[in-house]
């Protein structure tokens, strides 16, 4: 199954650190971490069963980082969407505390090079880790601030070199009802499916996050790896990925085919589309002032001058 | 029967009051003016209220039309002692659910709740749910009920179509995940449904007697 072109470096057998090596590599790291600019090797702190939080090593990229101070991780960790615990806010959070993450493997697929199954530690092994505070808008009209730890999608996806047929990428979460109580009910179609076109795919701001608060990625904000596309709705910002796959045309993503009128594929924040059910115009930020005033929400979530480049000429009403 | 008037009815007030305490106390904490831990609304406390008081206006709609047919099934009017109460109690709440959103969800935007009303099909309906449920809570004294008559009847018989209205306003705001809302029109339509029976029934019965009569003649 898996094929791999001659110099492609990263993922060799002998390359992989012993585990107990590697943990005990973390430990020596862990100490250093309040210094705040530790040298990341990507480390990657977990249990053998990936239960634990444990600290992570990062860098601060304050230059893509909003400055508006962060939710407080109590409300990150226990208000979520992830439909596959549960369609409660608190769902997640109650439900997902047994999903084991340790092992997990990420299957590379489609028009790229190199495809096959890695592991996770595979995957996560060449990439430094940085955290950026990024804004978050849900597709309900609420939004948060969040300081995730990860790295940039595209670094990832260059490694399987993406041949030129690799228009879109699609992702997709865990199916596995016996863990996952909410794919049990139909409520959407499982696994749940996300699609980026490569250029937003390979965006700088577009990142596979692994951490939050500078701590392992707890499983109701989706471990062990997830999407992050800050300019858009939180929905496309998938969970618990286990398959990448380079396709040429826009994959059918769950949301849209829940309700093609309700979620587009690109589910750019937009203020001046609205869903035919409620204004996208405000959010109500989530922690803050509990009983403050809607904020008006930005177009492409605040971040138009790093990605509206992304989309000229396109008409953002047909294409929401 | 005092102690109906005295005891059971306050009592059953109290408890048709614990929703309405939980969000208070639970909004007074987040606003950061009471310190209880154990009372709290999550994250976003202004949707919890928001949801906790539309659910309790549709619960109390349902509880006010299962009082008849409890009456039939037990052959006991003690149960209608309590409709006017419960349907208040659905007013009660509903208000407090409009004033949620008016205040604490806009911000007090007059402007954004009539655009609301008019753009979005379930405000629309739920605020007509509303608007309907006001001459019923006007005439809900039993000086009212003796000046209408029969008129009052007809006229609280609007109940039927303030729960269907409730119930749709439910349906149509929640996003994909339907088991709720048809929680609620399963107990809609079986209250609904039994009162059809029934007049079917009484109308037949009433053919059966008119067909006696002039058989008998």
């Amino acid at each position: 199954m898996r094929k791999r072109s001659a110099d492609s470096v990263e993922i060799v057998p002998s390359d992989i650190t012993p585990f107990e090596k590697y943990l005990s590599r973390r430990a020596v790291l862990a100490g250093g971490i309040g210094l705040a600019a530790v040298q990341s090797i990507g480390g990657f702190a977990r249990s053998a069963y990936g239960q634990s939080t444990g600290a992570l090593a990062y860098t601060r990229n304050a230059e893509l980082s909003v400055t508006e101070p962060a939710n407080s991780y109590q409300d990150i960790t226990t208000y979520n969407n992830f439909y596959e615990f549960g369609t409660d806010k608190s769902d997640p959070s109650e439900h997902a505390q047994k999903f084991r993450t340790q092992p997990w493997n990420v299957t590379i697929g489609g028009e790229a090079e190199v495809t096959g199954t890695f592991s996770l530690e595979d995957i996560l092994k060449p990439h430094p880790l940085q955290e950026r505070i990024y804004r978050l808008r849900c597709v309900e009209a609420w939004s948060m601030v969040v300081p995730w730890v990860g790295f940039p999608l595209g670094d990832l996806l260059m490694r399987f070199k993406p041949t030129s047929k690799a228009k879109f990428v699609e992702f997709k979460t865990l199916y596995d009802p016996k863990q996952m109580p909410g794919q049990r009910s139909s409520v959407l179609e499982w696994p749940y499916v996300e699609g980026l076109r490569i250029d937003e795919a390979m965006h700088p701001l577009t990142l596979v996050a692994v951490g939050l608060y500078g701590k392992t990625l707890p499983n109701q904000n989706g471990a062990p790896l997830r999407l992050i596309i800050p300019w858009k709705y939180g929905f496309k910002g998938i969970k618990s990925i286990v398959s990448i796959k380079f396709v040429e045309r826009a994959p059918r993503t769950t949301w849209a085919g829940a309700g093609a009128n309700e979620y587009g594929f690109f589910a750019n924040v937009n203020p001046s589309v609205d869903h035919p059910r409620w204004s996208q115009a405000t959010e109500r930020h989530i922690g803050a002032s509990a009983f403050g005033p809607r904020r008006p929400t930005l177009p492409f979530n605040g971040y138009a001058a790093q990605v509206a480049g992304l989309y000229t000429g396109m008409d953002l009403r047909k294409f929401f | 029967m005092w102690q109906v008037r005295w005891v059971v009815k306050p009592m059953v007030f109290l408890a048709c009051l614990i929703p309405a305490v939980h969000i208070g106390l639970g909004a007074l904490n987040a606003a950061g003016v009471l310190h209880v831990g154990s009372i709290s609304l999550g994250a976003d406390p202004v949707k919890v209220m928001l949801h906790t008081c539309g659910r309790w206006t549709l619960n109390f709609l349902m509880i006010t039309l299962v009082l008849t047919p409890l009456r039939d099934l037990t052959h006991s009017v003690f149960w209608l002692r309590f409709r006017r109460m419960f349907g208040l109690f659905a007013f009660f709440y509903v208000l407090l659910h409009l004033s949620v959103y008016l205040l604490l969800d806009q911000s007090g935007n007059l402007s954004a709740l009539w655009q609301d009303i008019v753009k979005r099909p379930y405000i629309t309906i739920g605020m007509l749910g509303l608007l309907l449920l006001i001459p019923l809570a006007l005439t809900s004294t039993a000086k009212a009920q003796r000046r209408l008559g029969r008129r009052w009847t007809r006229l609280h018989r609007l109940i039927y179509l303030i729960a269907i209205l409730g119930v749709w306003h439910f349906w149509w705001q929640v996003k994909k995940d339907i088991r709720e809302p048809l929680l609620y029109v399963c107990g809609l339509t079986i209250l609904l449904g039994y009162r059809l029976w029934k007049h079917r029934q009484s109308l037949a019965r009433l053919s059966v007697a008119r067909f006696a009569r002039t058989d008998g003649a």
